[in-house]
């Protein structure tokens, strides 16, 4: 069974370290906040200028001028600061943001993204993702394995605008694990009931298979 | 230095076709709603505008856009509203996208007076095309220029006559900047108090930056996205 929105991004929770400072980006990325492991304490970075998130408000305390990357209306927990839009990008270009999560529409064995533009298609921009996988120190990209047509999404070299080069270190689908390595997709974990065989199959870039590898357990 | 005008008509005194303007704001939150309603009801047309959105159908740069007094939009991401699309498909309206944390130090630089500087961001995309690139520490970088505008227009939660500005939450975002990036910066606030009164502990943005600021009004402060919990 192919894994879920829910499943994949309680997958990629796993990923996060006590006291990571983290961004999430729009979409499954978003969720990963709804599955943080017990223990673990991590501070939400959001790009247009706050750390600290929260979950959404109630409608009594809605504040139009508190609002995350994708305009949604938030709050902010104990500890958090607000700061203009240059600062929050130098927390991002200068390291100090641990760990980037956030979608594609395809990866590259050489980790290269394309993730903002569709040629023919209305064109709304990059907004942060280009600052955010060109310097974020750990990318992670939640998506799925192939297109609605069955096409794949993990390929040699991507076919559509570049969000960014060299860049994406693992990758959480709906039909496994995989890290990007200087020889291609190594693949290390697959959904559970998945074969090996399809995930293949759903690979156009170069798979690497060794030894066993273990079913996701949730 | 008193630097209050009376209202938004006053405060845009000078303003001309085909300048380069920047709106602070991000999506809608802290848009200088007074101002852009205020140049939306002249006929000044040709702008260039620096802004990281162009609001949506019918408010914030979406009025002006409608007037069709945009030439060119800067931003980082837009088309959150149908007549942009429209005019940027049939060729009315220039658009130029950059990554919004080089949008962001574009201005930045602008307003302290770097006039450009490497960022890794966009190298190897779109973006790179006709951009000097160089490595450093291994890793490739493009060159950004600074961006500054004949006018920038801000949005502040509390400012005193002096031009100091305090901003709420998110309500940041590209204001700090575009008040430092402007020739003129005009700034308007929720709560306009006489100098002496801010805690200069707490102020975001000191009022050298600012040259005029004027007491808003009527904000209705739109929500793009009501998200609850459930």
């Amino acid at each position: 069974m192919a894994l879920d929105k829910n499943q994949i991004a309680m997958r990629i929770a796993r990923e996060l370290h006590n006291g990571d400072y983290v961004n999430l980006g729009i979409g499954i990325p978003t969720l990963v906040a709804n599955f943080i492991p017990e223990g673990i304490y991590v501070t939400l970075q959001s790009e247009n200028g706050m750390l600290g998130m929260g979950p959404f408000p109630t409608m009594e305390t809605v504040d139009a001028d508190l609002i995350n990357a994708g305009k949604q209306t938030i709050t902010y927990l104990p500890g958090a600061s607000f700061f203009d839009s240059a600062t929050s990008f130098a927390m991002i270009r200068g390291g100090h943001v641990d760990i980037t999560i956030l979608g594609a529409f395809e990866v590259s064995e050489k980790g290269d993204i394309a993730s903002w533009k569709v040629p023919g298609k209305l064109i709304k921009g990059m907004g942060g993702a280009m600052d955010l996988v060109a310097s974020a120190k750990n990318i992670i990209v939640a998506m799925q394995h192939t297109n609605k047509e069955g096409q794949s999404k993990l390929l040699k070299e991507c076919t559509l605008p570049l969000t960014g080069v060299n860049c994406v270190k693992r990758i959480v689908s709906d039909l496994a694990v995989l890290d990007v390595t200087d020889k291609g997709f190594k693949l290390l974990e697959r959904a559970p009931g998945v074969s090996i065989e399809q995930i293949q199959k759903a690979t156009e870039g170069t798979l690497i298979v060794e030894g066993e590898i273990p079913e996701i357990k949730f | 230095m008193n630097k209050t005008v009376k209202n938004a008509k006053e405060a845009i005194n000078g303003i001309s076709d085909n300048m380069t303007v920047m709106f602070g704001g991000f999506g809608l939150c802290g848009i200088p709603e007074n101002t852009i309603l205020e140049l939306s009801k002249t006929k000044i047309k040709g702008l260039i505008c620096i802004s990281n959105n162009c609001g949506v159908d019918n408010f914030g740069l979406g009025l002006m856009l409608n007037n069709h007094q945009i030439k060119k939009m800067v931003s980082s991401y837009v088309g959150e509203n149908a007549e942009f699309e429209r005019q940027m498909l049939s060729g009315e309206l220039e658009v130029e996208l950059l990554p919004q944390g080089t949008l962001a130090e574009r201005v930045r630089a602008g307003g302290a007076g770097i006039p450009a500087f490497y960022v890794p961001a966009g190298y190897g995309t779109e973006v790179g095309i006709g951009k000097e690139s160089r490595e450093f520490n291994g890793k490739m970088h493009l060159l950004e220029h600074a961006l500054t505008a004949d006018f920038a227009f801000v949005k502040a939660w509390k400012g005193d006559t002096a031009g100091n500005l305090i901003y709420k939450y998110t309500a940041n975002n590209f204001n700090n900047m575009m008040a430092m990036a402007g020739k003129i910066t005009i700034a308007e606030v929720e709560e306009l108090v006489p100098e002496g009164e801010l805690d200069p502990n707490f102020i975001h943005t000191p009022g050298i930056f600012v040259q005029r600021i004027f007491q808003g009004v009527d904000y209705i402060k739109k929500i793009e996205q009501l998200t609850l919990s459930k």
